[in-house]
């Protein structure tokens, strides 16, 4: 139901921004040569096919871009709107790197848009590349988890985080083509296929057309990997396989909500290794827990496709060594953060007793991928940073982010035995999060924001981790960290961690406006935070601030300065040689 | 005990909205037929949830239940979904947070127009699970409450 509120508040902003004649791909697109994408023109009024004129650098277009283009009298939009005639080629290529300008002129409507191809070096630079996103791997995030994991004695770390030693660094856009905000779909998006593309749209640009999967796609990098190279391909997630992150590693859609279609995208491209949570797609609608609506049994067919599964932590460690494709989903939906499943029990710890973490899933991913004497590409996801930064759970976003470090630390002793391996770790969005001090329980009074300490007042938090973990024993210490949001609906701030389970900051009441969820209210010393977005916004929301991506190893030298985050594709093509001729 | 909507009336609550101790009587009565959230599965796993006996041996029988109406997908529908928790819609992303298992689908005796609340409310009908798609809007679900009605606790 929420997915098809979205698609329709997706089809009304697009109604509304179909003003112009638009090409596909948009103007200043960069193009990797040799990969195949849709062109596609809409043009705002009704015209004869004899009327439109396309050129691409001057000559005929068909001369150019080796075929001639399906013609679409009128297109229409919701409830029958006619918006127009439009011109869609499916499936080119273009092998000769240069700009290529497009003039199209069709009747009184004209647009030119200019792409550039690329081409890549000849030789490539790795032989695997590790890929590891923490969504919404904000600065914060990092800071606090070097802190509470680390310690800090006068103003230095007690130690580094690994993520704090990938040498070669840079900033990363994340705006969207129709918003200067971005969510992971577009963002994942455009690091998999090197085009920016629409909030909610996964490997594709976002048409005008309703429909979510016949908007014209671009090749994902896992699908060049697979056109050019016999490397294997994995994707590790916390949270639904079928979710925005991990489906842009393969999928095309115009809304990242059709996650019971990325589940057959996830099988036709079929990565060597799959794991993660979102079981429920996998289930024909007659099971119970089943969020699909056929009756397609995915489990068996990717076990008729030849995968192992793996449903929890045993069956995942028994897998770790073994041949053939893994799948394995160990939650129905996405699977619980660290804070419960390792230490709190919380939430959903009792019905999916045994799952395995970040850095076991990574690992056993490596073993098996490393078994590929032609390398592998490795998408591995923190997934639950954004999805604790949302509600403003600001313990659980921090202890994702500590694991999510402690898989790049896996993957950095990968690289060590293994050093034409690239890593590259990035986030694919900000939060509106800060640390400005700690929650002192010692100081005086009841009032909690009194115990808040800034500047010389906060002192240092005094969390300890005895068995060297890499966690905090505890994360209710006497002195704790504090992280604020610059954003967020009305809610109570209590000053302490949610012990009980996922904060919930806001609840919808009957006008259908997010108000401070109650449950907190009388928390002793919670104080009431008026919030700052519109009542319809029940959680915080993504920061426009750019993303700090770090890597190593060999191409790592591409990442530096600032950088689209459509840009950050061709730094991996062009590790892989994706764009070389002799690999054509 | 008072009723959430005065819009639409049925004529079953009006007779215990008026008359008090059949009211009450039939609350106790009730109670070996209420069904909780956490008796809806016996068991849980990555490849499949599966009914309660409890759940088993209540269907096709008249039941009670309480928690918190979802907001509606339309103003005016004559289903609503029941959360165990008032529903924050989306904890996560725009669009990729989806419903909870725990939900049941209460089909209303008639279309009325809801007014969402976060209180709670006791749900009365008759209990029924297996795959069933909503012709009219495409949803599915695997647990409803049929010819039902609904009051604030
Ligand atoms: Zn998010």
């Amino acid at each position: 139901m929420r997915t098809l509120l979205a698609a329709f508040a997706a089809t009304t902003i697009l109604a509304g921004a179909a003003q112009a004649t638009t090409v596909y791909p948009l103007d200043r697109a960069t193009i990797l040569a040799g990969s195949p994408f849709d062109f596609k023109v809409e043009l705002n009024k009704q015209v004869k096919p004899e009327d439109v004129k396309i050129t691409v650098n001057g000559q005929d277009y068909k001369t150019v871009l080796g075929g001639e283009a399906q013609f679409v009298e009128l297109e229409k939009g919701k409830d029958d709107k006619a918006l127009g005639s439009a011109i869609l080629l499916r499936g080119l290529k273009i092998s000769a790197p240069g700009d290529y300008k497009i003039e199209v002129a069709a009747g009184d409507e004209t647009k030119s848009v200019t792409w550039n191809v690329y081409e890549t070096a000849a030789q490539p630079k790795a032989k695997n590349i590790i890929f590891l996103l923490g969504d919404g791997l904000s600065v914060a995030h990092r800071t606090a988890a070097r802190i509470m994991s680390k310690g800090m004695t006068e103003g230095k770390a007690n130690g580094r985080l690994n993520m704090d030693d990938l040498d070669r660094m840079a900033f990363i856009g994340t705006s969207a083509t129709n918003a200067v905000a971005t969510d992971s779909a577009n963002t994942m998006s455009a690091y998999m296929t090197g085009h920016k593309t629409a909030v909610n749209a996964i490997g594709v640009y976002a048409d005008r057309t309703p429909a979510s999967l016949d908007d014209p796609r671009v090749e994902t990098f896992a699908e060049a990997v697979r056109r050019l190279t016999k490397k294997a391909i994995g994707i590790v997630a916390t949270a639904e396989v079928e979710d925005a992150t991990p489906a842009a590693v393969v999928s095309h859609t115009r809304n990242r909500g059709d996650k019971a279609d990325i589940v057959g995208m996830l099988l036709d491209v079929k990565p060597e290794v799959l794991l993660g949570g979102g079981s429920a797609y996998f289930l024909g609608k007659e099971v119970p827990g089943s969020k699909r609506k056929d009756n397609q049994d995915y489990i068996k067919l990717f076990q008729d496709a030849g995968y192992k599964l793996a449903t929890d932590k045993n069956e995942l460690a028994a897998n770790a060594s073994a041949e053939g494709n893994l799948l394995g989903l160990f939650h129905t939906g996405n699977m619980d953060v660290t804070l419960d499943r390792e230490f709190l029990k919380k939430g959903t710890v009792d019905k999916f007793p045994n799952q395995p973490g970040l850095v076991a899933m990574t690992k056993v991913a490596l073993d098996r991928l490393s078994k590929n004497p032609d390398g592998f590409y490795l998408m591995v996801e923190g997934s639950s940073i954004d999805k604790m930064s949302h509600p403003l759970d600001w313990d659980r976003a921090v202890i994702e982010t500590i694991e999510f470090d402690q898989a790049i630390g896996v993957a950095r002793d990968f690289q060590k035995a293994h050093p034409d391996t690239l890593i590259v770790v990035t986030g694919d969005h900000t939060h509106g999060v800060s640390i400005i001090g700690t929650v002192d329980d010692e100081k005086p009074g009841t009032e909690m924001r009194e115990k808040v300490g800034t500047y010389a007042e906060a002192g240092f938090p005094n969390y300890k981790d005895e068995n060297g973990d890499g966690y905090p024993d505890k994360i209710d210490v006497s002195r704790r960290l504090f992280l604020s949001a610059n954003n967020g609906p009305d809610h109570y701030e209590t000053f302490r961690p949610k012990l009980d389970g996922p904060f919930v900051p806001a609840v919808q009441n009957e006008k259908k406006e997010y108000v401070a969820n109650e449950q907190y209210k009388d928390v002793p010393g919670a104080v009431f935070v008026q919030g700052n977005l519109p009542k319809s916004s029940e959680s915080g929301v993504h920061a426009v601030d750019d993303v700090v991506l770090q890597s190593a190893g060999p191409g790592a030298e591409g990442f530096h300065g600032y950088l689209e985050q459509s840009d950050v594709y061709r730094v991996l093509a062009d590790a892989f040689a994706l764009g070389a001729k002799q690999t054509n | 005990m008072e009723t959430v909507s005065s819009l639409h009336l049925s004529r079953r609550r009006l007779i215990g909205a008026a008359i008090m101790l059949p009211l009450t009587a039939s609350l106790v009565r009730a109670a070996d037929s209420s069904l909780a959230f956490g008796e809806l599965y016996g068991k849980f796993g990555v490849l499949g949830l599966e009914f309660s006996d409890k759940v088993k041996r209540l269907a096709g029988q008249d039941i009670s239940m309480k928690g918190f109406m979802a907001p509606p997908l339309k103003a005016e529908a004559q289903f609503f979904v029941l959360t165990e928790v008032p529903m924050s819609l989306c904890p996560f992303c725009s669009s990729d947070a989806d419903w909870p298992d725990n939900i049941v689908v209460v089909y209303l005796l008639e279309k009325q127009t809801f007014v969402q609340s976060r209180q709670t409310i006791e749900v009365r009908g008759t209990l029924e699970y297996g795959s069933w798609t909503d012709p009219d809007t495409g949803f599915v679900s695997l647990l409803r409450i049929r010819q039902a009605e609904y009051f604030a606790v």
